[in-house]
């Protein structure tokens, strides 16, 4: 059977690949530096960070939910890790165990954060779908809670690392590339294959498409809503781990400032409808460097920081607007 | 006699397939107009044109003499055309006066809501009407059909309508009801209304009409004087062949008890529901709109809860915890509401037919091939028409995406099927499609379980019905003592009891 692809569909999953390239040749013009190897890392870099939150922030939208907790349970972990880094340190001087000691309280430091962030993430989802209260209002209330308890066990200070190799690991480059860049793509990878490959991701657009259809096909709709929300948060764990690790400090205050919005809007930019139903985990990675690269030259050309959040305004609304379809002869999604 | 709306070449398209073809037609002022044909014939189509809910894709439109336009139900009031529909166009939580007025209030000099006016025009509306027993201040909720229909045509008349269309008046009322209506309708008339009457059931028709107009498959067949034609005429044109044509023979088969319901009751829906089920047979649940089918059906598939009763399968309870658990033990549902809870209209016809079933074809990861295999598989075996594998189901005709929910249903490999309402709002040709593959099923050895509002399928299909009212079955019917009036007596309650 003759496999034919509208136009419309094209452009619906090649959007933000055009877009990221036309940003690539543009920014090159504007700033021929700009397309320089180390710019490109230090790009890339900047935007793992909240790169990996998106890529599960992706689940978490087609299955036609909302995480606003994110920035916050970012925080939470990462506080977590430097607490639990600092007591394993301390604990194990007195064996003087070299190397090992260090590895272990590393290993120990991202187990606890990551545990942290898959116990946020199902508090999230056990409101959500147990609780049956809206996405939007759960995730609003833990980004709340998450926030207020990080400045409470941190007094509203910093959370510094005793360890110095855990600022190294944070800095480490590996063949060239850093390291949270490349558990960025390795994730995305790996999720990009749950998504298409699996029978959760299938299930994820099902629930996101028509709730009511999926129960009516047998899917567990309150289970792959609530692993949606768990997903997030594993994602959050690892991302609390790389940026405490990349400042050897956590800022209880500041750490994971706006997470949401950047995650949100690269799942967004990348072509996920925040309706849900469809979506792409390699697309949020485009979405996320279209951000980075904005960022980029916004301060390469000098432009006012306070100016910067007006720009990632505008392209997230254009985004969605595309999307909406103003550019699809005037058809709307349902 | 005057004309009062005409019509010329009226034709209807929905993404290029014809519903409506080539209807020119004058309707009489102060006539009683009724519309006859199958579902699908085009009657809906047709009054809804009329009633400003469609746009026709050609043709031309007159009332009272002058070309009109009519874009939309604002502009089909403002001329004087209003449509009781089939599914009542009521707020539930609203009174009788406030739906009467709803859009169109009475105000005061001073801004504010003139309620006297209203009330005092609902009392004289209604006692036109002669239900005068019905209360202005009674919410919707708590009234009876009979006396909603009865809102419906006070909201209707309250502004000079002088074309009222109703649709399928009489499905849910008692035979008592019907005569009020007619009385209505009697009354209406002697005021010089124009009424267009849609009905299934053509010994109203032959009463109550002065002309008919058959339609079949969006053609227009005949516009007649009611003297002039018989009912077993009138149901000749509406089928255009003979019954059995559509029909593939029974074979009924007495096999041993496969699924068995005990007493099963679910709060304020099913009563004590107890029956049995033989592999391969075609068992018919028969029963008006409401009647507590398709919420049987849900228990079943364990959508919901049952309060009391038990479900056994070959002798075994069947427990249903998980929303798998009923596929798991071999029992597929075709829902009604074929986008609304059957498939998925923005996903392929491939992620469509494996939704269920997905778990074959992921162990762990899923086998794109093994999913088109399987999908080309049915596509062939049902002739679905689509552009391609990938094709999304919005881009499919109702017909084609009943058989992908159909295929969706059975890839599941059941041993026993509950079917509701699969041939609602498709073709004649999808239509036998799916009656020869609901009885290749049962063939198989199958268990089908076929919910049907259509009396004529129910009967060429079934081996066995069921009747069920008010969340109860109330008669059961062998194959050889099948007619549609026998069905009816059950349904509306003038045989079975309760």
């Amino acid at each position: 059977m003759a496999v034919s692809i509208p136009k419309k569909l094209s452009l619906d999953k090649y959007g933000p690949l055009i877009a990221l390239v036309a940003l690539v040749i543009v920014s090159t013009i504007l700033y021929p530096r700009f397309i320089e190897i180390r710019n490109l890392l230090n790009i890339l870099r900047q935007v793992s960070y909240t790169g990996i939150i998106a890529l599960g922030m992706t689940f978490v939208i087609i299955s036609g939910g909302i995480d606003l907790s994110v920035g916050s349970m970012t925080a939470l972990a990462g506080a977590f890790a430097i607490l639990t880094l600092n007591a394993v340190t301390q604990g194990l001087m007195m064996f003087s165990p070299g190397w090992l000691g260090t590895l272990l309280s590393i290993l120990a430091a991202a187990a606890v954060s990551i545990v942290i962030g898959l116990a946020a993430g199902f508090v999230n989802g056990f409101l959500v779908t147990k609780g049956r209260i809206a996405p939007f209002i759960v995730t609003l209330g833990t980004m709340a809670i998450f926030r207020s308890l990080t400045l409470y066990i941190g007094k509203a200070g910093e959370f510094r690392s005793v360890s110095s190799s855990y600022g190294d690991m944070g800095m480490s480059v590996i063949l060239g590339i850093p390291l949270p860049v490349w558990i960025f793509f390795i994730l995305a990878a790996l999720l990009s294959f749950v998504l298409n490959r699996t029978k959760f991701g299938r299930y994820v657009c099902a629930v996101g498409s028509n709730e009511k259809v999926a129960r009516y096909s047998a899917i567990n709709v309150d289970k792959v809503r609530l692993i949606s929300y768990v997903i997030v948060g594993l994602m959050v764990g690892i991302t609390a781990v790389l940026i405490s690790a990349r400042l050897n400090s956590l800022s209880s205050t500041n750490a994971g400032k706006d997470y949401e919005m950047d995650a949100i809007a690269a799942v967004v930019i990348g072509g996920t409808a925040m309706t849900g139903g469809k979506g792409s985990v390699w697309g949020s990675v485009i979405g996320a460097m279209i951000l980075g690269i904005i960022n980029n030259m916004l301060n390469m050309l000098g432009v006012s920081p306070y100016l910067q959040g007006l720009v990632k305004g505008i392209v997230i609304i254009g985004a969605v607007s595309i999307q909406r379809g103003w550019f699809n002869n005037g058809r709307t999604e349902k | 006699m005057e004309v009062i709306v005409k019509t010329e070449g009226i034709a209807k398209e929905f993404s290029s397939v014809r519903v409506l073809n080539d209807i020119s037609v004058e309707i009489r002022a102060g006539e009683v107009f009724g519309i006859i044909g199958e579902n699908g014939a085009g009657k809906s189509t047709f009054i809804k044109i009329l009633a400003g809910l469609y746009q026709p894709t050609a043709g031309k439109l007159w009332f009272d003499g002058k070309a009109v336009e009519i874009r939309n139900p604002a502009d089909a009031r403002g001329i004087g055309i209003s449509l009781i529909p089939q599914e009542f166009n009521l707020v539930s939580d609203l009174c009788v006066y406030e739906n009467i007025f709803l859009g169109e209030e009475l105000v005061q000099k001073n801004g504010f809501l003139d309620i006297k006016a209203m009330v005092s025009r609902t009392r004289q509306l209604l006692s036109e009407l002669d239900v005068s027993s019905i209360d202005p201040y009674a919410r919707i909720q708590d009234l009876s059909v009979a006396q909603k229909q009865m809102v419906e045509i006070a909201k209707a008349i309250a502004f000079d309508s002088r074309f009222l269309i109703m649709d399928e008046p009489t499905t849910m009322l008692t035979s008592k009801e019907v005569e009020i209506l007619f009385r209505l309708i009697e009354r209406l008339k002697a005021h010089g209304v124009t009424i267009v009457y849609i009905s299934h059931k053509l010994k109203e028709v032959k009463r109550i009409c002065d002309r008919v107009m058959v339609l079949r498959d969006g053609e227009f067949i005949s516009l007649e004087e009611i003297a002039n034609i018989g009912i077993d005429e009138m149901a000749r044109r509406m089928v255009g062949r003979e019954l059995k044509e559509i029909f593939p023979e029974k074979k009924p088969a007495a096999g041993e008890v496969v699924l068995s319901v005990h007493n099963l009751s679910v709060e304020g829906l099913l009563h004590d529901i107890s029956f049995d089920l033989h592999v391969g047979e075609v068992l018919g649940f028969a029963g008006l709109i409401g009647a507590g089918r398709t919420e049987l059906a849900e228990t079943i598939m364990g959508l919901r809860r049952a309060e009391s009763g038990e479900i056994s399968l070959r002798g075994k309870p069947l427990q249903l915890r998980k929303p798998w658990d009923a596929v798991h033990a071999g029992l597929s549902y075709l829902s009604e509401d074929r986008q609304g809870s059957g498939i998925i209209t923005s996903f392929d016809v491939v992620k469509n037919i494996t939704l269920t079933s997905l778990r074959e074809y992921a162990k762990p990861f899923i086998s794109q091939k093994a999913e088109i295999e399987k999908s080309k598989f049915y596509v062939d075996r049902f002739s679905i028409k689509i552009p391609s594998l990938f094709a999304k189901l919005e881009q499919l005709s109702g017909g084609n995406q009943q058989k992908v929910s159909l295929a969706k249903s059975i890839d599941t490999q059941p041993k026993i099927i509950i079917i509701d309402e699969p041939t609602r709002g498709i073709d004649v040709k999808a239509k036998r499609d799916i009656y020869v593959f609901v009885r290749g099923l049962a063939n198989a050895g199958i268990s089908v379980i076929f919910i049907s509002s259509e009396l004529e399928e129910i009967i060429g299909m079934c081996d066995r019905v069921l009747i069920m009212r008010s969340g109860r079955i109330v008669g059961e019917l062998p194959s050889e003592k099948l007619s549609e009036e026998e069905i009816m007596y059950f349904a509306t309650g003038i045989k079975g009891g309760y």
